[in-house]
């Protein structure tokens, strides 16, 4: 970008008038535009981000990066934005808009990121709830939906947009190219010192009360809320975890995560801009896994259906390997599940067995680690959801240091974490460095933590609701404490229920054992005061798609291939193990699965079915497929279902078709099979 | 500009011994617009292709590209005056990757001979960044990054008909010839090849003469249509005239005889 060479220059000249204009003690600032001014003073030649654009990697120095903040700032005021205003970021993770976040933290503004894929009006719901005056858009897409949606925001000014592909015939009376914006500011700044001096008293006049950010709530249940972090807080929480894994300068990372979930913000923007650390955008979407490999990044953070995706792909590319390949493969995965957690954890092994296991990093493990970009990983995280143990364990036996955290935006971000050497896939670590937690007496988890969120914009009500008379906030999951102050989650207080003889009924936990087999993609259980459990199925369809077609089976769409016998025949299998799996737990063999069907449509957060963050929700679901799930519970055989499906244009299409409903046999605790 | 032609067909008939496939048609392409050519199946709408970049040569009649008069041409002539096209049938390098298919587009603007490029040196190597650079912008442009390196015969159809029309754009067209770029696409698929063919007519200014039979979308993207019928001309116009046009719509219906 001819932007970032001209900066080069630039910072060399300025560099020595920064560093003597503002010498201020390390570890004090408190918004992340002062972090800014200090990594482009103390480490301005130390890469701040890189992104893969016409298939080169460019890097911005954290003094290139401030100098682009800053002229984009300036352009953003010209622009009309003021303090206290709200700026919205839509799109993927691109240098460009994750620099709109921090200009408009210098002009103390506040910046609203949207999931790029939500539809337009659900977008538009964000935009007007927030007061957003001007939103920085990725994409001509983007700002079709904008456009669509003007008459209801009444408050929107400029749209700004990135890649100009198909805009440049669009009437441009709204419309700006944010490198354009960012260079008219950057001119502006030259031209007149007393609009630079004003941009370094704005940055001075911060302050740790500043709204940083305003991240919307996925909303499981019920429209998102904007929940309203502060600036001071933010960079505390950061700070502090930033110490907890030992994040430096040295760090990089590949943040393709949602620029509006809490995990990208704090991951990938707040501890990059605490440590110092650099910030790699991919290419697209679509080339995430080789921009990782390419990239090697050392901290790595993704939600557990990426890992998932993950071992799919290795399982069905396994499965289509030589003999000879696939052999040695099972052999030393066998070797790790027996060793390898535990050379991680840094247990006593006998040395044959740690020879054994060498020879299978340099055979299997590495190489494999190699093609999924985890060469130069030092530490790992999954979080937003719980994840299967057997997934958990997989990655941490061939070596990843896969750690599991339990967060919230509420609590921008750590509740708790795994410390290194202490990691169990059921439990969810230790409270996180000064955060405290107690478990109210109906089981709920109650947290104070340093990132704190300070209310619900526009709704302080649900913000007093959420939060107890002394300062705790709500989570709305239950849990409890283990034996050693580990912390482990069952289910949203809500959705743990009983059966109708009262055998305790936790759907999550038995929907992840499902969600381990990769043909099955999604898993949807229903229980609560009934007389048992049954499930709804989505297939995976790379996996199934490639189990038949080594398997000889013709199939045109996802609802044949999901409606095909030998694919229940599979699934049903998948299903029976996770009965016996389940008859193996006292707390859990009441609940085993008595009847299950396979979806004809993957479930989508277009139709509603899955939150932006691709939770289930499970109410919804139930209503939306009412025959179905009434089905499961009268004891038919066949239900016929239409319904709506929408496209991801926003039109809407009509899914008919017959699903069958399959009973299955009870396993008992000696894992006997036994007559339902 | 919209009136400047930059392609005039002037009473061109085409015959394969005693089959005529084209009969004394005349029509024009104008600079900048999209031309559409539509027609029943055998009304020699392909046929028109191959005779407007020289791999066919009409008996009679004659063709003018940029106001110059040409009766017999090969395809490469044509090729290095500008017009590029893709096929119905997608033709492209299976084994080689989309990169590569797409470098194999700006062919004719590589100038270091044989001895340069082997040593792939200095001037060569300099010429090979600048294509590549262009490349890129293409793959960018076309959206087809995460396939760069795939090999383009593992692709689905939908992505080897975009792979196509990339290469076709590296060679810097100005006129550009597709020859049912949505053949066997789903709808998705087609709307997103609508934008792509609006893109390059827009952004580059490419002229663009397609052969299409989704009417929906020939109606939607194409400035003037021509239709053929039977190797004969019936019409030509605006979209909307056409659309009304009785011997379009018998042609289209058919007519009770």
């Amino acid at each position: 970008m001819r932007i970032a060479q001209r900066a080069t220059a630039r910072a060399h000249d300025e560099g020595e008038r920064k560093v003597a204009a503002t010498a201020r003690p390390a570890g004090t600032e408190d918004t992340f535009p002062k972090l800014l001014r200090h990594h482009a003073q103390v480490r301005g030649a130390r890469p701040a981000f890189r992104h893969k654009d016409r298939g080169v990697w460019r890097t911005w120095s954290w003094s290139e990066t401030y100098d682009n903040v800053r002229g984009l700032a300036q352009g953003l005021q010209t622009l009309g934005l003021r303090a206290g205003d709200k700026i919205a970021i839509v799109g993927a993770n691109r240098p460009l808009l994750y620099w709109t976040v921090t200009a408009a933290q210098m002009l103390r503004a506040t910046p609203v990121p949207v999931y790029a894929d939500a539809v337009a009006d659900e977008m538009a719901y964000v935009l007007e709830n927030a007061d957003v005056k001007i939103v920085a858009a990725q994409d001509q897409e983007q700002v079709d939906k904008l456009q669509s949606m003007a008459d209801r925001l009444k408050l929107l000014d400029y749209i700004l947009y990135d890649e100009e592909r198909g805009l440049r015939s669009y009437d441009h009376a709204r419309l700006r190219r944010i490198e354009d914006v960012l260079a008219e500011g950057r001119r502006a700044l030259d031209d007149d010192p007393a609009l630079a001096r004003a941009l370094d008293e704005s940055i001075d006049a911060g302050t740790a009360d500043d709204h940083s950010i305003m991240l919307y709530t996925s909303g499981t249940t019920g429209r998102s809320k904007g929940v309203v972090l502060a600036a001071g807080r933010s960079v505390a929480a950061a700070r502090d975890t930033v110490a907890f894994d030992g994040i430096t300068d040295a760090d990089e990372q590949l943040a393709y995560l949602p620029l509006a979930w809490v995990g990208d913000h704090y991951m990938n923007y707040a501890q990059a801009f605490v440590a110092g650390a650099c910030i790699a955008c991919p290419e697209s979407a679509d080339t995430v896994q080789e921009d990782l490999r390419e990239i090697g990044p050392s901290f790595y953070f993704a939600p557990p259906r990426v890992f998932e995706a993950m071992l799919t792909r290795v399982t069905i590319r396994m499965e289509d390997a030589s003999a000879l390949k696939r052999r040695m493969f099972d052999h030393f995965i066998a070797v790790a599940r027996k060793w390898g957690e535990k050379i991680l954890n840094r247990e006593s092994v006998p040395l044959a067995a740690r020879l054994h296991y060498a020879l299978g990093e340099a055979l299997v493990y590495g190489p494999l680690k190699n093609v999924l970009g985890f060469s130069n990983i030092r530490v790992a995280y999954t979080a937003g959801e719980a994840i299967g143990g057997e997934l958990f364990s997989f990655f941490r036996s061939i070596g990843l240091n896969l750690k599991q955290l339990y967060g919230q935006t509420e609590a921008f971000l750590y509740v708790t974490a795994h410390p290194d050497g202490a990691i169990r896939a059921e439990t969810v670590g230790l409270p996180a460095p000064n955060v405290e937690i107690r478990i109210a007496a109906d089981g709920e988890v109650q947290f104070k933590s340093p990132g704190q969120f300070l209310t619900y914009y526009k709704d302080d009500e649900k913000a007093r609701e959420t939060m107890t008379p002394d300062g705790f906030v709500r989570t709305g999951d239950a849990g409890f404490f283990e034996e050693d102050g580990q912390l482990r989650i069952l289910d949203r207080a809500k959705d743990v229920g009983k059966l109708a003889d009262g055998t305790l009924f936790a759907p999550k936990y038995i929907e992840n054992k499902l969600k381990f087999f990769p043909n099955i993609k999604e898993a949807v259980a229903f229980g609560d005061r009934c007389d048992f459990v049954s499930v709804m199925l989505n297939i995976e369809l790379t996996a199934v798609g490639a189990w038949a077609e080594r398997n000889n089976i013709a199939y045109a769409s996802y609802q044949e291939l999901a409606a095909h016998p030998r694919v229940y025949e599979l699934i049903g299998k998948h299903v029976d193990e996770v009965n016996a799996a389940l008859a193996q737990e006292p707390r859990m063999a009441g609940a085993q699965i008595k009847r299950f069907l396979i979806l004809p449509k993957e479930l989508d957060a277009d139709d509603g079915e899955l939150t932006r963050t691709q939770k289930v929700r499970r109410s919804f679901i139930a209503e939306r497929y009412k025959p179905l799930s009434d089905g499961l519970y009268n004891g038919a055989d066949i239900v016929d279902i239409s319904t709506e499906v929408t496209f991801e244009d926003g039109r809407k299409g009509l899914i008919s078709g017959r699903v069958k409903i399959v009973d299955l046999a009870r396993h008992d605790a000696a894992g006997k099979e036994r007559a339902a | 500009m919209k009136d400047d032609i930059l392609l005039a067909v002037r009473n061109v008939s085409l015959s394969f011994g005693g089959v005529r496939a084209i009969t004394d048609v005349s029509f024009d392409i104008r600079k900048g617009e999209i031309r559409a050519i539509i027609g029943p199946n055998g009304a020699g709408k392909t046929s028109m292709l191959n005779v407007i970049n020289g791999f066919y040569h009409p008996q009679e009649g004659e063709i003018l590209f940029h106001g110059r008069a040409r009766r017999r041409m090969k395809p490469y002539e044509a090729a290095s005056q500008g017009i590029a096209r893709t096929f119905q049938n997608v033709a492209l390098f299976k084994g080689m990757s989309t990169l590569d298919n797409i470098l194999a587009g700006r062919t004719l603007k590589m100038h270091r001979g044989f001895f340069w490029q082997t040593l792939r040196h200095g001037p060569a190597l300099a010429e090979e960044i600048e294509h590549r650079k262009f490349c890129e912008e293409i793959i960018d442009f076309l959206e087809i990054e995460h396939i760069r390196k795939a090999p383009v015969g593992s692709l689905p159809y939908g992505l080897q008909k975009r792979v196509e029309l990339g290469r076709a754009l590296a060679m810097e067209p100005t006129l550009l010839l597709l020859d049912e770029p949505m053949a066997g696409m789903n709808l998705e698929e087609k709307q997103d090849m609508s934008r792509f063919i609006i893109d390059v007519n827009q952004q580059y200014g490419t002229t663009i003469a397609l052969i299409e039979h989704d009417i929906g979308v020939v109606m939607d993207l194409s400035d003037r249509i021509v239709v053929l019928e039977y190797g004969h001309k019936i019409a030509d116009g605006v979209p909307d005239a056409v659309k009304n046009d009785q011997k379009v719509i018998d042609a289209y219906l058919g007519v009770a005889h």
